[in-house]
């Protein structure tokens, strides 16, 4: 993998520059002090990989991220571990190192790097190994592909149970995720999901209607087990 | 108090003795510059970018294996953040143990 070291810090640059050195399959090609030079470079150059400072004067590490097109595989470098729930939320983030950077740890980025053929977006049936990693206010994220993916909580209608899986429906996408329902369910607010049969858990704003032993949410006819109809019942607003 | 020390610049170097003398270089020629800003922002009452200092310096300081010191600095680094300079005293002693460390090396 071709790659570049963006740093404004020397000690940093030359630390990784050697990490990498370390890695018959990483060629440094350059190394920049600041973002603004390196999108220049890119402008004229491809990359496979960037080590990217969070932390830059004038230009931060976000900023070059958000400025470059189709970015490549990034792995963040910092000594500040407070933006790793951002960080998760680029597509092109393979990890986040948080320095002093130890080989081991390098050498797991580097892993995760090799091991992420492309850094499109998630497709729209996605199938992987993964699972539910954590939830943050309305967040929720799920490891597919190695790669924590953000579900905004409230656009999610539905999750059914599918052997190990899990499928995560929302608004846009569904996601199949290698989880089980007990995990998701304690990740989701109690207030606006219910568990309404051994495989499905509902967001109960979503439900269109209710007949007999079944709901209607989206275009899923979902089926409603006798001892989770109660608490169904309880949670409508009933005329 | 901690003392700074070359382990992890030996762990990560893998015995290479070229790049340990070079990383070292770097390091003795960067943080007096660093220090310089971080004293000229602080004497300023810049205390944002005395903050970005201070960020800046945390990681040498964890370089030097100064594992205590690095939690004063990220507690002062808050700090500064809030506005408020608690911790200036610890701060500037451990960059004086490193000045000093650094001039043996």
């Amino acid at each position: 993998m071709n790659c570049i070291i963006i740093d404004d810090e020397a000690t940093a640059r030359a630390i990784i520059g050697q990490l990498c050195s370390t890695v018959p399959s990483i060629n440094v090609l350059e190394e920049f002090p600041n973002a603004l030079q390196a999108i220049k470079y890119l402008n004229h150059n491809e990359v496979d990989l960037i080590f990217l400072d969070i932390h830059m004067p004038d230009f931060t590490g976000f900023d070059f991220i958000d400025t470059i097109k189709n970015p490549p595989k990034i792995v963040l470098t910092t000594s500040d571990p407070n933006f790793a729930i951002q960080a998760f939320g680029y597509d092109c983030i393979v990890d986040y190192l948080v320095k002093p950077i130890t080989p081991e740890r390098f050498k797991k980025a580097i892993d995760k790097a090799e091991a992420i053929k492309s850094t499109k977006t998630v497709s729209t049936d996605s199938k992987s190994s993964g699972q539910v990693e954590t939830s943050s206010g309305n967040d929720l994220y799920v490891n597919i592909d190695r790669r924590l993916i953000k579900i905004d909580i409230p656009s999610i209608y539905l999750v059914e149970a599918k052997g190990d899986y899990i499928q995560v429906k929302t608004e846009d996408k569904n996601y199949t995720v290698h989880s089980t329902l007990k995990k998701i369910e304690e990740k989701l607010p109690k207030d606006l999901f219910l568990k309404i049969h051994r495989s499905y858990i509902i967001n109960v704003d979503k439900i269109i209607d209710i007949e007999d032993n079944s709901v209607l949410i989206k275009k899923d006819v979902i089926p409603v087990s006798r001892s989770n109809r109660p608490e169904l019942m309880k949670r409508l607003n009933l005329l | 108090m901690e003392q700074p020390n070359l382990s992890y610049i030996h762990s990560m170097s893998g015995g290479d003795k070229a790049f340990e003398q070079k990383l070292i270089t770097i390091i003795k020629k960067e943080f007096p510059e660093e220090k310089s800003i971080y004293f000229t922002n602080i004497e300023a009452k810049n205390y944002t970018l005395t903050a970005e200092n201070v960020h800046k310096l945390k990681h040498k300081i964890s370089i030097l294996g100064l594992v205590k010191s690095y939690d004063v600095a990220v507690d002062y680094e808050n700090n500064l953040i809030d506005g408020n300079t608690e911790g200036r005293i610890e701060f500037e002693a451990i960059l004086q143990i490193m000045t000093e460390f650094l001039e043996t090396i």
